[in-house]
């Protein structure tokens, strides 16, 4: 990777700055006005998209903290969202609670249940882990879909939409504000956490546990604590879907869903947040343009129309297939990639 | 009493099914050290390839079953070559994720050629039921039990008496040695692949048998993990004897309980396991510690 040559540091702020060169700072103003000028733009249709790609982000960047950044497989980020989803529904609707403290509620109560799936991770790792929690994804699906006392069973819970300050969140647009808003917190928040002792240690035990712990670091606190961080932040992408989309049933919390969001790290690159927000835009954008792109050619090719769902399967699992083979530190790499090749330039390296 | 019988007799054919996807998913880990997530929809391939090789082509069922043989090899050889080979040495999460991406190609193009709609498998095993001892009991069943039970057995010769089986249980036990004293660790990585895709398409001819000729085939392939982690995941004798426990689990619980907690009860026992003998009842004790 090669870095912006002149740039040196005066002062302790400008240090421990984010953004150091102003080309970083452009970038970063050019995005937030896409971001701010986005929803008056897009057509209805892709404002949801815009809106799923904010939840998606929120989970992802969760994700990636433990697996990314922990390295701890998880299979069960698809239950965990319905964890998230159901508490905050439920509570709502039967307990007359505020959205906002539903979903915090619901955060906190994610978090628990993914630390208490993460609790093999103190004694199993790699493979053993993905066994444990994809256990966990059968199980808890298999409370959402059978317990019906509590989640309604097969049944969809629907949710009324909330109010925010007096402002009745209905439509794309009044959400987008919410989600990108949310969204922006978390995707800071993840950025400064592995500046601190906390996101380090996370580092270190992903590195190399035995090192870790030889450190000093206590890696079965910080590996359960990794679990409830990523869990937490999970859960919230499963409230915000709950309250977004009205209705919560279990068929939106599979295992499909799980992978999706292991693909969108492995898209946008493991242990990296911006990559997780590159890989979470992919994921949903890709499946929604194939499915414009099928409606465009409904009329012309019907076999390709019909067939739709099909190919859009062999797609997400080449896309899967071919990042790891090619790319497999994802976007965020491709990215850098691009930089390099424009810093640089006329020369190769 | 008949009752029991009964659910014994489905649950040992489910076992002996289980049993045979597993010992494919036991021979790649074991060889290779891959976890193959895919394991399931090489069952799919396999039952869908004997049905259009039956159906569509007219073919005799063992002339079918040869080219879904075939098939199936030829898709494992291909997965090995070029998805699997270039990430030896990655770390585990990679591999799990490619044979993920690779268990939704197969589920696709599948989908895709034959679509969704459920079929049933043309009846070349014998169907109908049988009394023994005064007990109906369905004969395809008996049949599942018994073909499983004779490829089982194969399997397992091959291991202990074929030049080949003894190269796979030499490269499981060292790569490097395996190596020093003359084994080609590539040939014997797509032997192990080839042998997987073998007793997937039989687990899958005798699935679809049971069972129709449909997506739900591959969820076979899921329930894979119980058994394995369970029989331990390196031990060809764990997974035969896991596919029988976890398959009489799964019938009784469905017969006796019910409610729908024969789906969730494998992974229960998934995560007994986990918590208190990760290696399983006959795997190697090699569990790295932290």
């Amino acid at each position: 990777m090669a870095t912006a040559t002149g740039v040196y540091h005066t002062s302790y702020e400008a240090d421990l700055a984010l953004r150091t060169t102003r080309a970083e700072w452009i970038r970063l103003a050019l995005l937030f006005v896409a971001v701010i000028v986005a929803p008056f733009v897009l057509s209805p249709f892709w404002l949801t998209v815009a809106n799923q790609i904010g939840i998606a982000i929120i989970g992802a960047v969760g994700l990636n903290i433990l697996t990314g950044h922990t390295g701890l497989i998880s299979l069960g980020t698809g239950a965990f969202l319905g964890v998230g989803a159901y508490t905050s529904a439920i509570l709502v609707t039967r307990f007359d609670v505020p959205t906002l403290v539903a979903i915090i509620i619901a955060v906190a109560m994610t978090a628990a249940i993914g630390t208490f799936f993460g609790l093999p991770s103190l004694r199993l790792k790699g493979l053993y882990l993905a066994m444990a929690t994809l256990a966990a994804q059968f199980i808890l699906l298999f409370a959402f879909r059978n317990w019906e006392f509590v989640t309604g069973g097969l049944d969809a819970i629907v949710v009324p939409s909330p109010e925010l300050f007096g402002w009745a969140l209905q439509t794309d647009f009044a959400w987008y504000w919410v989600i990108f808003g949310t969204a922006a917190l978390v995707v800071f928040g993840a950025r400064n956490l592995f500046r601190t002792g906390l996101g380090r240690a996370f580092h270190a035990i992903r590195d190399q546990d035995i090192a870790a712990a030889v450190m000093g670091i206590d890696v079965g606190r910080y590996k359960l604590l990794s679990f409830a961080i990523s869990s937490a932040l999970v859960g919230l992408a499963g409230a915000l879907t709950a309250h977004y989309r009205t209705i919560v049933t279990w068929e939106r919390f599979t295992l499909d869903v799980s992978v999706l969001y292991l693909a969108m790290i492995i898209v946008g690159g493991l242990g990296s947040v911006a990559g997780s927000v590159y890989g979470a835009t992919f994921m949903t954008v890709l499946p929604a343009a194939i499915q414009q792109f099928a409606r465009n050619v409904r009329d012309t090719l019907p076999v390709l129309a019909r067939e739709m769902p099909a190919i859009q399967l062999v797609v997400f699992g080449l896309v899967i297939v071919l990042f790891l083979l090619f790319e497999p530190r994802g976007l965020d790499r491709t990215w850098q990639r691009v930089k390099d090749f424009f810093r640089l330039w006329p020369f190769r390296y | 009493m008949e009752t029991f019988i009964q659910l014994t007799v489905t649950g040992l054919a489910n076992g002996a099914i289980l049993a045979l996807a597993a010992l494919g998913f036991v021979i790649i880990f074991k060889a290779t050290g891959v976890i193959n997530f895919a394991q399931g929809y090489f069952l799919l391939v396999g039952a869908y390839v004997v049905w259009a090789g039956i159906v569509d082509f007219g073919m005799h069922w063992s002339l079918a079953i040869l080219v879904a043989l075939v098939v199936a090899v030829l898709v494992a050889l291909t997965t090995e070559r070029f998805v699997l080979r270039p990430l030896v040495g990655e770390n585990v999460i990679s591999v799990i994720m490619v044979t993920i991406g690779l268990a939704f190609i197969l589920q696709g193009i599948v989908q895709f050629i034959w679509g969704t709609e459920p079929r049933s498998m043309p009846a070349f095993i014998p169907r109908g039921t049988v009394a023994v001892l005064g007990v109906p009991l369905s004969l395809n069943r008996i049949w599942a039990m018994l073909l499983a039970g004779a490829i089982l057995a194969a399997l397992t010769l091959f291991f202990q008496r074929s030049r080949h089986g003894i190269a796979m249980r030499a490269v499981a036990d060292d790569q490097q040695a395996a190596m020093v004293v003359g084994i080609s660790v590539r040939r014997v990585f797509a032997l192990a692949w080839a042998l997987a895709a073998v007793s997937a398409v039989f687990a899958g001819i005798i699935v679809a048998n049971l069972f129709g000729v449909s997506g739900e085939v591959a969820v076979f392939g899921l329930l894979v993990f119980p058994v394995v982690i369970l029989g331990g995941l390196d031990s060809v004798p764990g997974a035969m004897i896991a596919g029988a426990i976890i398959g009489l689990l799964i019938t009784f619980t469905a017969g006796y309980v019910g409610g729908g907690l024969q789906q969730v009860i494998p992974y229960v026992v998934l995560v007994l396991i986990l918590l208190f003998r990760p290696y399983g009842l006959f795997g190697e004790v090699r569990i790295e510690r932290v």
